[in-house]
């Protein structure tokens, strides 16, 4: 039994680093989170060129065929760094439907660098439902024609497709749109480094991907696979801030001694250390679980989820609150990290949708040897 | 990353397994009324019994009386006593503190005298540390010994000295040097409870009953053979004590919690309020989440601790994390089950209308010393500020 990192997977760690060191140093960060869709096409061709784009997808399917412990520790680094843009959305949430789903050739060109794509999925309530989703499939002679209005759609002014989740004859589908099909509206979220839209179509052209039990299946594959990665993203946000804040409190003096020789600051410290390991334990337990098909993958998932969503937000009050009025102002970088905070936090299920699916585990132990995703334990059952 | 046991691992697992399933059932069962040292009497039978059948000391040395197996085997055999329900072992702070202690610092001949009755539950340790004026700043401690010939005089105070009743020997620290800066005066003994001079006085906790003691030492003989590590050097051998304290623990816990865990979520199934059942109310379902998700993180920091320690071979400043964890979450826990339970669950053994044998009372009170017990809970995050994270010492 070894928890920690292998020699490869550091190996791998410290050249991502190293990467998004010289790639995205937070320079780059602050200019790309300006531009109006806070994507830099650019920094994308790199990021393909190290293969990153196909990382999680099977070889067959032009990708590099990592596994999710590797894929986490990859987006701990992109998390630490704060990568702007459309990474995130493409890579894990559209992309695994995509490759679940069968469309070889665009998660080929996802692979190469040389498609973006995204996933909307809720609308008006917010609800991680597909029950309360009003969006609505029709076929024509011409084809399917979606209809509807979604929303917290993730960088959709940047992507060239969008994978839609609709009603069709009572059931759930999901589709495929050209982004230029629907009409826009930046949502001003407050994450200013990953832009949230509305998107609506009427009577869009569509392509069916999958329905019915295929399409809940890959739709509960891709938000674990994308929650993972958000959670590995959160995990490098609470370290940043954590690095930030110590260095800080070692070098900032008050009283004539530095303010982390305080027990009150200490105190705050460990608590931040204490929140940011253990996020660490649940994420790459999360992502060993997944990879391995372990019984109870799904709810591990949620379980990280949860418990990262208060510790990147409470490491963020915690490293504001040690930097003082400093910590307070535009100039400082925290408040970047804080902003994602409570995006990651809010997204892909808050945390209580996430605790009510553990609490189905726990007190309906819907979890089985064959995988939750048949057995209700899923997202997406009420 | 790769939580899969090997063959060996779980071929002991299984053989461990098997074992326990025909030998608890033949363990002495506890009464109802049994005292303190009826208790005792009994759970020193049953280490016996797995000492004989090659089960206690799993970790430890063959040549001393263990299995000398890893870590991970131990964690395995602490996970499976606690899911077979059996009961725990008599001497709980030789197996987990004292004896690793000795046989890291021990000389030959003390690990040869100690080391196989401790297993054997023939000798039980407690631990001398803490004094009236001495508890989180535990360097300051002032219990004396002087060098007379080849024997220490031993004259002080000890305080909240777990088992002090009950126990054959003591790991003491005492001051041998006190012109030399406090942690760079202090000497290991290993002490005979039974020598002229050593009185002992049960403490009575807020939960009624008597675990700890204050142990008074007045003009004791120890030969000098019984010093622990070199003379003046004892601090650093205290610390790995606290070491092993903080990082060994968290494997029984991760498996008594879980099942105090389970127990709350039958109860919220079976108990109703507004003629529905507890566990489908929505407040309920989001606070029992919420407690399972720390269960799990407490359960994954542990298992990442003992990997790490099997690889690095000895438990880090990190086991502060760990008994922050348990400590502050069994705190929580324990409100909430009064919270789900509601009147009854403080209703204790006595009670008529007890719930549970009065469990869920006497683990609320229980808890509150669970954060001042093996360092309080600041002294663990000065441990953190301090060794983990290099801010400069308050104190």
């Amino acid at each position: 039994m070894r928890y920690e990192l292998s020699e490869t997977q550091l190996l791998l760690q410290k050249s991502a680093r190293e990467f998004l060191a010289s790639e995205c140093p937070m320079t780059e960060v602050r200019r790309i989170a300006e531009t109006p869709t806070a994507h830099d096409p650019q920094l994308w061709k790199k990021m393909a060129a190290q293969g990153w784009t196909g990382m999680i997808f099977s070889e067959e399917f032009g990708g590099m065929g990592l596994g999710l412990v590797e894929m986490a520790v990859i987006f701990e680094q992109m998390g630490r760094f704060l990568l702007p843009g459309p990474f995130h959305s493409t890579v894990t949430l559209a992309g695994p439907i995509l490759e679940a789903t069968g469309a070889r050739t665009l998660v080929e060109t996802i692979s190469q660098g040389t498609a973006l794509a995204t996933v909307a999925l809720v609308e008006e309530t917010a609800e991680l439902h597909p029950a309360v989703w009003q969006t609505r499939a029709t076929e024509s002679a011409q084809g399917w024609r979606i209809r509807g209005r979604k929303l917290f759609v993730p960088d959709a002014a940047v992507a060239d497709w969008v994978v839609c989740a609709a009603q069709r004859e009572g059931e759930l589908a999901l589709f495929l749109l050209k982004s230029d099909a629907g009409q826009l509206a930046d949502l001003k979220s407050m994450d200013l480094t990953r832009r949230l839209y509305a998107v609506e179509w009427e009577d869009a052209p569509a392509e069916l991907l999958a329905r019915g039990q295929a399409a809940h299946m890959a739709l509960e594959h891709a938000l674990n696979v994308a929650t993972v990665a958000l959670v590995a993203e959160m995990v490098g946000g609470m370290q940043w801030i954590l690095e930030s804040t110590v260095s800080y409190a070692k070098t900032r003096k008050q009283f004539d001694r530095p303010i982390g020789q305080f027990q009150a600051v200490q105190h705050m410290c460990a608590d931040m250390l204490l929140w940011t390991e253990s996020s660490r334990s649940a994420l790459y337990y999360a992502a060993y679980a997944l990879q391995e098909r372990l019984p109870d993958a799904a709810t591990a998932v949620s379980v990280a989820k949860v418990y990262a969503a208060d510790a990147y937000r409470e490491t963020g009050n915690r490293g504001i609150q040690i930097h003082g009025g400093m910590g307070f102002t535009w100039e400082n970088d925290l408040h970047l990290y804080y902003r994602r905070a409570k995006a990651c936090e809010s997204l892909l299920g808050d945390n209580r949708h996430h605790r009510e699916r553990i609490a189905r585990h726990v007190l309906n132990g819907s979890d089985s040897a064959s995988g939750s995703e048949q057995k209700g334990n899923g997202w997406l059952s009420k | 990353m790769d939580l899969s046991l090997t063959p060996q691992q779980q071929a002991f697992r299984e053989e461990l397994r098997a074992w326990l399933a025909q030998n608890v059932p033949l363990a002495q069962p506890r009464s109802a009324r049994e005292t303190m040292q009826e208790r005792f009497e009994r759970l020193r039978c049953w280490q016996r019994r797995l000492y004989e059948a090659g089960w206690a000391g799993v970790a430890w040395p063959k040549e001393y009386g263990g299995r000398g197996a890893s870590l991970i085997e131990q964690v395995l055999f602490l996970e499976e006593m606690a899911r077979a329900q059996a009961p725990p072992l008599a001497n709980t702070l030789g197996l987990a503190l004292i004896g690793p202690t000795i046989i890291h610092s021990g000389t030959e001949e003390q690990k040869q005298r100690f080391l196989p009755k401790i297993l054997s539950a023939e000798e039980i340790w407690c631990q001398g540390f803490s004094e009236p004026n001495a508890g989180s700043d535990v360097a300051a401690l002032r219990t004396s010994a002087i060098l007379e010939g080849d024997h220490f005089v031993v004259d002080g105070h000890k305080v909240w000295t777990s088992y002090g009743w009950a126990a054959d020997w003591c790991a003491l620290v005492v001051r041998t040097d006190p012109s030399r800066p406090k942690h760079q005066g202090l000497t290991y003994l290993l002490v005979d409870m039974r020598s002229p001079g050593v009185q002992v006085r049960p403490l009575r906790q807020m939960t009624g009953e008597s675990e700890f003691a204050e142990v008074f030492f007045h003009q004791v003989r120890v030969p000098v053979g019984n010093v622990l590590g070199e003379v003046n050097a004892g601090w650093e051998v205290a610390i790995r004590t606290l070491m092993h304290e903080r990082a060994t623990l968290g494997a029984t816990l991760t498996v008594v919690y879980r099942r105090s865990f389970d127990r709350l979520v039958e109860l919220a199934k079976e108990r109703r309020r507004n003629g529905k059942p507890l566990a489908e109310d929505p407040v309920i379902r989001q606070k029992l989440a919420q407690a399972y998700t720390e269960l799990e993180i407490f359960r994954l920091n542990q298992m990442r601790a003992v990997s790490r320690a099997s690889s690095s071979g000895t438990p880090g400043p990190e086991g502060s994390i760990l008994k922050i964890f348990w400590s502050e979450y069994n705190q929580r826990f324990q409100q909430l089950a009064q919270e789900i339970l509601g009147p009854h669950a403080m209703l204790e053994e006595s009670s008529p209308e007890a719930l549970d044998s009065g469990a869920w009372a006497y683990g609320y009170l229980r808890a509150r010393g669970n954060t001042i017990e093996a360092g309080t809970s600041e002294i663990q995050r000065n441990i953190i500020g301090h060794f983990v994270l290099g801010l400069p010492k308050s104190y």
